[in-house]
C-alpha cells in the first residue's frame, strides 16, 4: 500500500485516498480544515480552499514539489508523497488569506446567528483569521428565504460550499433547489419559491457549515452552549432514528443528527451515514419520543465545551496522599513527630 | 495530684491579674472620670468619618462597578441582540435571558431582528466584576456608578428589564 508522509508522521493508505481522508486516519492536529468537502457526500469538496496544503515531495518516482498548493480533499496520494500541513509557514498564511476571502461578504452577525457555537466558519476564523477586515465595500445581500415551514434559508451567510445541493441530490429523489446565477450573484435558491418538503431535507441543515441553512423550530429559542446534548434514540420507519437531542430541563430545544470530530455525520457499522429525517428533526420535541443513552460526547475544542471539564484524567498522578502522610521534614521535627521517618516507612504503617 | 501551669505567654501580651487593694486617689475615681471625660471632649473636634448618607454621598473612584443598565442606540432603539455572552461569561451565573423575533413596524424598538424579550439579573448573585460589560458584543450591558437600592423582599433584587433598560429621554 501507498505511503504517504504528513507533517512528518507516516501513514498507509489504500490507493486513491486524498491527502485530506489519509491526514484523518491520523488526527489530530495536522488535520486540514475542510468548509465544503463532506466525507458522506460523493463529489463534494474542492471549492473553499481551505484545505490546500503544500506537497514538498511528489512522490518516490518523481520527487519535485508540487509548484503551487494543492487542495487536499481532491488530490489523490502517491506513494512515497510529502505533505506539510501545519508546518508549512507558506499553508499557514495561504489560509489566513482564505478566510479573510470567506469572510469578506459574511455579515458577521453571529451575536444573533443560531449557528454561533457550533460554526465551521467561526472556529476558522478563530483559528486562522485576523481581527480586522480590510473590505471596504458594501457586503452582497439578500433577503432571507423561507424553504418550506421548518427551514430558513440566509443567503448572506453562505458560502457557496454546494454541501447542501448535494444532500438533495443524493438523499432525496428529486432536488428542488440549487445555485442560481454566477459568481458574485450566485446564491443558493429554490426555482421560482419553491418549497423543499422532502422528508430528509432537513439534512441541508446539518451539513451546512455555517448559518445559512438554519432550523425554524429552533430559531432564536437558546444558544447552543446552554443547550445540554444527549444521544437518543426512537424507532422511526424512514431513517435510522439516532439522534442528539439538546435539552434545557426537561425541555427539548433541538434535535440534530450524529456529528463526529470533523462536524459529520456518523456512520453506523456497515458504514452507512446516518442522516436523519424530518418527522425526528422537526416534530419529536418532547422527552417522553426519545430514549436518552447518556450524554453526547463533544470534541475538545469546540466553544459548547466552554467551562466544561473536558480534561483526560487518567494521566494525572496524585501523590497527594503520600505527601499528607510524610510531610516536610523541618515540619515533622516542630510537632515532634519522629523526624527520620521516610516515605516508605510511613506508607508501610499506613497498610 | 496537682499539676502545675506554667504562664506562658504565646502572644506576648498576656497580663496577670492581681487582687490588690486600691488607692485613695484610686478609689475617689474622680481623676479617671475626668480622663475619659477629657477623650469623649477631645473627640468633638476632630474631623468626622461619618457622612449623612443619603443627603450627602461620597465620591466613587472612575472605575466603581455599580448596578447594570442596558443602552439604547442613538435612534432609542435597544441594542441587546440576546446573544447569551454576558450569561456566558457570569462566574455567579446570574444572569438569565430569553430572546425573541422583531416583527415589522418594531424597528424603532429594537435594533437587530432578535432582541432579549425578557432578561434578568439576579443582584444578589451578581458581584459586580464587570464581565458581562466585557463580553457584550453590542456595547449594550454597561456597568453604571449607581449602587443597587435595599429591597425587603428578594424578589426585588431580581431585576428585569424594567428596571435594567435606560430610560428613553422623549
Amino acid at each position: 500500500m501507498p505511503k504517504v508522509t504528513i507533517d512528518g508522521v507516516t501513514v498507509e493508505v489504500e490507493p486513491g485516498t486524498t491527502i485530506l481522508n489519509a491526514a484523518r486516519k491520523i488526527g489530530g492536529d495536522l488535520v486540514p480544515p475542510a468548509m465544503c468537502y463532506y466525507s458522506k457526500l460523493q463529489g463534494s469538496g474542492g471549492k473553499c480552499r481551505v484545505c490546500l496544503v503544500e506537497i514538498s515531495k511528489g512522490s518516490d518516482a518523481n520527487p519535485n514539489p508540487m509548484p503551487k498548493l494543492q487542495a487536499s480533499c481532491c488530490t489523490p496520494i502517491m506513494d512515497g508523497m510529502e505533505v506539510k500541513n501545519m508546518t508549512s509557514p507558506k499553508v499557514q498564511d495561504m489560509r489566513k488569506g482564505v478566510v479573510e476571502f470567506l469572510l469578506m461578504n459574511h455579515p458577521l452577525d453571529c451575536p444573533i446567528c443560531d449557528q454561533a457555537g457550533e460554526c465551521d466558519l467561526q472556529n476558522l476564523g478563530y483559528n486562522y483569521g485576523v481581527e480586522g477586515t480590510r473590505y471596504k465595500e458594501e457586503r452582497r445581500t439578500f433577503d432571507k428565504i423561507d424553504i418550506g415551514d421548518k427551514i430558513q434559508l440566509h443567503m448572506t451567510r453562505c458560502i457557496l460550499c454546494y454541501r447542501c445541493t448535494y444532500v438533495a441530490d443524493q438523499l432525496t429523489p428529486k432536488r428542488v433547489h440549487g445555485i442560481m446565477n454566477r459568481g458574485d450573484a450566485a446564491e443558493i435558491s429554490t426555482y421560482i419559491q419553491n418549497a423543499v418538503d422532502n422528508e430528509m431535507s432537513g439534512n441541508m441543515i446539518d451539513v451546512c457549515p455555517v448559518g445559512a441553512l438554519t432550523d425554524k423550530t429552533f430559531r432564536f429559542k437558546s444558544r447552543v452552549w446552554f443547550l445540554k446534548p444527549f444521544d437518543a434514540h426512537r424507532d422511526c420507519k424512514t431513517c435510522c432514528g439516532k439522534t442528539t437531542v439538546w435539552s434545557f430541563g426537561n425541555e427539548i430545544y433541538r434535535v440534530t443528527a450524529r456529528k463526529d470530530v470533523y462536524h459529520e455525520v456518523e456512520s453506523d457499522a456497515n458504514g452507512k451515514p446516518e442522516f436523519i429525517c424530518n418527522e425526528c428533526r422537526f416534530e419529536k420535541k418532547s422527552m417522553n419520543d426519545w430514549t436518552i443513552e447518556g450524554p453526547r460526547k463533544m470534541e475538545g475544542w469546540s466553544v459548547i465545551n466552554q467551562g466544561k471539564y473536558m480534561k483526560n484524567t487518567s494521566r494525572v498522578e496524585i501523590d497527594g496522599d503520600v505527601r499528607l502522610l510524610t510531610g516536610r521534614v523541618e515540619d515533622r521535627k516542630k510537632i515532634s513527630m519522629n523526624g527520620t521517618n521516610t516515605k516508605e516507612q510511613v506508607l508501610s504503617d499506613g497498610k | 495530684m496537682t499539676t502545675e501551669f506554667k504562664s506562658i505567654s504565646l502572644s506576648g501580651r498576656k497580663k496577670d491579674v492581681s487582687n490588690k487593694d486600691m488607692t485613695f486617689m484610686e478609689k475617689l475615681y474622680l481623676p479617671a472620670i475626668a480622663k475619659g471625660m477629657g477623650i469623649t471632649l477631645r473627640h468633638f473636634f476632630k474631623p468626622k468619618v461619618t457622612i449623612q448618607y443619603p443627603e450627602v454621598k461620597r465620591e466613587f473612584s472612575p472605575v466603581y462597578r455599580g448596578r447594570h443598565i442596558l443602552m439604547r442606540d442613538e435612534n432609542g432603539a435597544e441594542r441587546c441582540t440576546a446573544c447569551g455572552l454576558c450569561a456566558l461569561s457570569c462566574p455567579a451565573e446570574a444572569i438569565t435571558m430569553t430572546s425573541g423575533e422583531r416583527k415589522k413596524g418594531e424597528e424603532n424598538l429594537y435594533r437587530e431582528e432578535k432582541y432579549a424579550s425578557t432578561y434578568e439579573i439576579n443582584m444578589l448573585r451578581c458581584i459586580f466584576c464587570g464581565l458581562c460589560e466585557e463580553a457584550c458584543p453590542k456595547e449594550a450591558i454597561f456597568l453604571t456608578q449607581d449602587m443597587p437600592p435595599a429591597d425587603y423582599q428578594r424578589e426585588g433584587f431580581i431585576y428585569g428589564k424594567e428596571k435594567l433598560v435606560m430610560k428613553n429621554e422623549q
